[in-house]
């Protein structure tokens, strides 16, 4: 029991993750597809976010972080968290963002040529 | 020493007929001209290993080397005295086929006829290239641009049965060079770190002795133009190609090629000392020997003549794998002498079924009955060709299949004696009857009347001078003959 | 000087600036779209070519984006590796950029504008995801060439928009998967940087994140790359592609993914930890076999030319995950060698189609009818790019694979040969059902006197000709001149301690 709470973040990714992975093969609907992908992704996001926090540390912004002070705040860096996995997921929420508007541009095309977004129904109109 | 000819030569005379090519493509309007380049292309070829052929029989071997394709193996292109053999007779042989061609071709108003000297070219020089490589690698090569090349004069056709033909052939053909050749091929270069030929074989000697039995099967079945059963009946198959196709490429140039490979892997990568010493020519003599027989029994039961021929051609080609394998010195020598005089024989019976067809139509020997009232020259040079094929006096097949029989006596190989005997019975059996048949037949049975009519003069020329030299050749094989004892000669 | 140090950033920033100029020029005339998108590849080749021959003269380069160091900063490391897959990236982009300049006049007369711009992004992408020393990084450029491959196969016919979809969550599957390999790398070694990676993992072996982390980078990789079984989105998204699409997207999207899984196992991983410590090997090269042998089968049921086509690169890449994952010089070299081969091929094979598209408006098997006398060009370079899958030599398939046999016979995996073999002979029995239809018509008379019928010579256009006999060309040059390209470039990359 503690082990499985020690580490809740990584199982509340994993939840969310297998969530968006059932939606994207089990559902019909195309536009549930595609939100079952963007809850993929965020899943992974939540994960890089998780891992730069830390307990008790505070945002890693170093202030008045100038002059010869700099390296007598730098030593202590366990009090801030990591910023580097927030600094990526800052590109990976963009990339995410741009893969939905694709998606979603996809989904609209297929709407508009087959009337439809179930899936079963337009391949039955593709066979 | 510096040889008399320029290095290049081997490669030249690979190249004459492949430069051809697109001359005879561009001038493809003007008949005569597109013949004219077929011709020059293979005297210029014939001169060119006739030049090298002095040198050789001096007993040198020539190497030329291009480009290195991975480490450790190249291109590379060796005269030597089986190559040399080999060479001369395909290279002569082209010339009296692209005659007997023109005449075939125009006679029976073909279409196609400029594709059709393109791929003839293209197919010679992979032929000459096969005789000239020094490694197994370039033979692959050229063995497998052969089978392509052929394809398109295989189902010149084009219709359903040339379809047929030429799936058979493809099939068989690919799938056995890819399927066994080439991984037999593979293995023996991790084996052996090189795949150069040489006369003292180049497996390490510590090669296990059953490694050594499967690449042997691999590499017989794994070269199916040598028409070892059951990898036989593209030949038959591919009869479907038009006459002239059928005398130079599947009498000569395919399926010798097939048999010069698989000489060339029993003498060059295994080595004759390693088949005598492990015991392994008699595997080989096995599968030769049972080929002999069966295709020899089927080939009585052919009404087709060209069908006939084509089983005939299955049998001879095992005889000279059989030759060969026997691992002897003059069983080898004897079955290398015996791709000569076999070409020559066997050509000269396909020049005379092509020459029947095109003056008579007639392809089958039930309606032959009496045909030498008609066609008396062309049915002596038939005569003559068979009595080379048979090996009887005083025809060149005789001087080869004795020397294979002593080869059979020299391996200590009292059994393989027999299997040459009874199908040199069986050899006369199918082919005198036509003969018989052809000459002495009551005035009621012939079914020509008695008046000369041959084929065009460009049809008729070239049987006459097959047959001629298929019984030259019994008194005269010296040429040959040295080539072969060269090719075998010890270092 | 600078500019041939510059050449390495060149190759990505120029078609990513050329596809912004592109989209503001096209505004004005559609016309420019095409000489702008030629010059931008036309110059990122060349500097492909300049990087190559420095690479060869000196060794790696290393390239530090904004001059910040690594690890901290992003870097650009080309070897002789990623200098040989630049090169393919750039030749065939540029060759494909040539053959689609008439089709896509007829095929998107809209969308001219569109298409070049994704076409440039996507190149940049491709160059991006292979130039990199980053493993993040290579994340955000794989994304990039992916999404502009989504909307490229989108432009295709009525049937792409649902195969692009089903490639959309695909590919994110895939793509995500890598990211979160890339952060279980990250959490145990606190670096993205490859070369940095490679130095921390060793001393990691037991951990079980850096397998978790390996298994999620390689499945992300290989579905990428269409590996079995996750191929199931390749087919349809590039057989329903407009022809230029498929023409560029084809030879190059499972190519660079190839890339990018040896990258990771040598460059980022090692042998040791891969084939000694977890011995996958032995369980992924029968993957590999089954995915051939699928791919092949699957090849021969097709009526259409494309599908068939997307089939033989299932089991292509069958081939190259399996020479890879052989554990040995030979095998790696084979697959390595089988990059560019196998590029060069799909890029022949594809144009042809095109041509036959362009000039047929039909791609099933059936409008080969008679192509040797309708366009006798085209069939000759069809025929040898038939033959080099088939494997014929002198042609580059043949080539690659001795090697790959011969990495096998080393390692004694026979069922990967027979797996390679069977897929030449059901590639040769492929080629000839076209050939014979090309040859014979659909249906030949049973007479002797038969002659087919008349059929005047009708040729693809030149633009799409020149690339085409180039591509031919190259197919054979590439196998003569295999010994060269193997020493001089790909012996210099094979990892130490294979």
């Amino acid at each position: 029991m503690e082990y499985i709470l020690a580490k809740y973040n990584y199982w509340i990714y994993i939840l969310l993750m297998m969530i968006g992975l059932y939606a994207m093969i089990a559902k019909n609907n195309l536009v549930k597809k595609v939100i079952g992908m963007s809850i993929f992704q965020t899943a992974i996001i939540v994960f890089y976010v998780s891992i730069g926090a830390k307990r008790g540390a505070s945002i890693p912004i170093i202030a008045h972080g100038h002059g010869h002070d700099v390296i007598a705040t730098a030593v202590s860096a366990a009090e801030y968290a990591n910023p580097l996995p927030h600094v990526l997921m800052l590109t990976a929420i963009v990339v995410s963002v741009g893969t939905l508007g694709v998606a979603l541009a996809v989904c609209l095309a297929i709407y508009r040529r087959y009337n439809s977004l179930e899936e079963d129904e337009i391949l039955e109109q593709l066979r | 020493m510096h040889p008399p000819f320029p290095t290049a030569t081997p490669l030249l005379a690979i190249c004459s007929s492949l430069v051809a090519v697109p001359l005879i493509a561009l001038s493809g309007k003007k008949p005569n001209l597109r013949e004219f380049w077929t011709l020059l292309a293979g005297a210029i070829k014939f001169c060119l290993v006739i030049s090298m052929a002095g040198w050789i029989l001096a007993g040198n071997t020539h190497t030329f080397e291009l480009w290195q394709f991975l480490p450790g193996l190249s291109i590379k292109l060796t005269v030597d005295g089986f190559g040399m053999l080999f060479a001369l007779v395909a290279s002569s042989l082209w010339i009296l086929t692209s005659v007997y061609s023109i005449g075939y071709m125009r006679g029976l108003n073909e279409h196609a006829q400029t594709r059709y000297f393109c791929f003839f070219a293209l197919s010679l020089s992979a032929t000459i290239g096969v005789a000239f490589s020094g490694n197994l690698l370039t033979l692959y090569l050229f063995y497998e641009l052969l089978s392509l090349s052929t394809y398109p004069l295989v189902t010149h056709h084009q219709d359903t049965e040339a379809r047929g033909g030429g799936r058979k052939y493809l099939a068989y053909l690919l799938s056995t060079s890819i399927g066994l050749a080439l991984p037999a091929m593979l293995v023996t270069y991790s084996l052996a770190g090189t795949l150069d030929f040489n006369v003292l074989g180049i497996f390490p000697e510590a090669t296990a002795k059953s490694t050594l039995l499967v690449l042997l099967v691999m590499f017989i079945y794994g070269f199916a133009k040598a028409g070892v059963m059951p990898f036989h009946s593209w030949l038959p198959g591919a009869m479907v190609a038009p006459t002239p196709v059928s005398a130079l490429l599947h009498a000569v140039a395919v399926v010798k090629v097939g048999v010069f490979s698989i000489g060339r892997i029993l003498t060059g990568i295994f080595g004759i000392n390693l088949l005598a010493a492990q015991n392994l020519n008699t595997v080989v003599c096995v599968i030769a020997g049972f080929t002999v027989i069966v295709s020899s029994l089927i080939a009585l039961s052919q009404d087709n003549l060209k069908r006939r021929l084509a089983f005939s051609t299955v049998g001879q080609l095992s005889y000279i794998i059989l030759g060969i394998g026997l691992a002897s010195i003059l069983g080898v020598q004897g079955g290398m002498l015996h791709i000569a005089m076999h070409a020559f024989g066997k050509i000269t019976l396909f020049f005379c079924a092509g020459a029947i067809f095109v003056a008579t139509g007639k392809k089958y020997i039930s309606e032959m009955v009496g045909i030498g009232r008609r066609m008396p020259y062309t049915m002596f040079a038939f005569f003559l060709g068979s009595l080379s094929v048979i090996g009887l006096p005083p025809a060149g097949g005789l001087i080869s299949k004795f020397l294979m029989v002593r080869g059979a006596l020299q391996a200590d190989l009292w059994w393989v004696l027999v299997i040459y005997l009874v199908s040199s019975f069986l050899n006369a059996a199918y082919f005198l009857p036509i003969v018989y048949k052809a000459f002495f037949c009551s005035e009621e049975e012939a079914l020509f009347e008695k008046k000369v009519d041959e084929a065009p003069m460009c049809c008729v020329l070239p049987l006459t001078i097959t047959a001629g030299i298929s019984i030259g050749l019994f008194f005269y094989p010296n040429l040959f003959y040295s080539l072969a004892q060269i090719a075998i000669a010890m270092p | 000087m600078i500019a041939s140090e510059q050449a390495v950033a060149l190759m990505v920033v120029l078609p990513l600036l050329s596809a912004l100029v592109i989209n503001m020029a096209g505004w004005f005339d559609r016309r420019l779209c095409f000489p702008i998108a030629l010059f931008a590849l036309l110059g990122s080749c060349c500097s492909a070519f300049i990087t190559v021959s420095r690479v060869i003269k000196s060794g790696v380069i290393h390239y530090r984006l904004g001059g910040w160091a690594p690890p901290m900063g992003i870097e650009y490391v080309v070897d002789h590796l990623n200098a040989l897959v630049l090169v393919i990236i750039f030749v065939v982009s540029l060759l494909a950029l040539l053959f689609s300049y008439k089709s896509i006049q007829v095929e998107l007369p809209e969308k001219i504008l569109q298409f070049y711009t994704l076409y440039l992004l996507l190149v940049a992408g491709l160059a991006g995801m292979t130039i990199t020393g980053d493993a993040f990084n290579l994340y955000v450029l794989m994304e990039i060439s992916a999404l502009t491959s989504y909307a490229l196969i989108a432009l295709g016919d009525k049937r792409a928009l649902v195969a692009s979809f089903n490639y959309i969550i695909l590919g994110t599957i895939g793509a995500s998967l890598y990211l979160l390999g890339v952060g279980h790398l990250y959490i145990m070694t606190g670096s993205l940087n490859m070369a940095d990676l490679q130095t921390i993992l060793p001393a990691l072996l037991d951990a079980r994140a850096i397998a978790v982390a390996f298994v999620l980078v390689m499945g992300g990789v290989w579905v990428k790359m269409a590996f079995f079984p996750m191929h199931g989105w390749l087919p349809n998204a590039y057989s329903y592609a407009p022809s230029s699409t498929s023409c560029l997207v084809a030879p190059l999207m499972t190519k660079v993914s190839v890339y990018i899984m040896i990258r990771m196992m040598f460059s980022v991983f090692n042998p040791n930890y891969i084939f000694v410590y977890l011995d996958w090997g032995r369980l992924v090269v029968p993957l590999a076999t089954v995915a051939i042998i699928f791919g092949s089968i699957s090849a021969l049921a097709q009526k259409d030319l494309r599908k068939m086509l997307t089939y033989i690169i299932v089991a292509e890449v069958g081939y190259m995950v399996g020479g890879a994952w052989l554990a040995n010089v030979t095998g790696l070299t084979g697959a390595i060698y089988h990059i560019l081969a196998d590029a060069m091929m799909t890029l022949c094979l594809f144009m042809v189609v095109g041509a036959i598209i362009y000039k047929l408006k039909d791609s099933s098997m059936d409008s080969m009818e008679f192509i040797f006398r309708r366009m006798p060009v085209t069939s000759v370079v069809f025929v040898i790019g038939a033959f080099a899958m088939i494997g014929i030599p002198p042609t580059c398939g043949f080539f690659s694979k001795w090697y790959l046999i011969s990495g096998a016979i080393e390692t004694s995996q026979w069922h990967y040969i027979f797996a390679l073999l069977f897929s030449s002979l059901v590639n040769a029995f492929v080629f000839f059902r076209l050939f014979e239809i090309g040859f014979f018509g659909k249906k030949p008379a049973d007479g002797h006197d038969h002659h087919a019928p008349e059929i005047a010579v009708s040729e693809a256009p030149v633009t799409m000709l020149v690339p085409m006999v180039l591509t031919a060309l190259s197919l054979i040059a590439i196998g003569i001149y295999t010994n060269e390209i193997v020493t001089v470039l790909i012996t210099k990359t094979l990892p130490v301690g294979l």
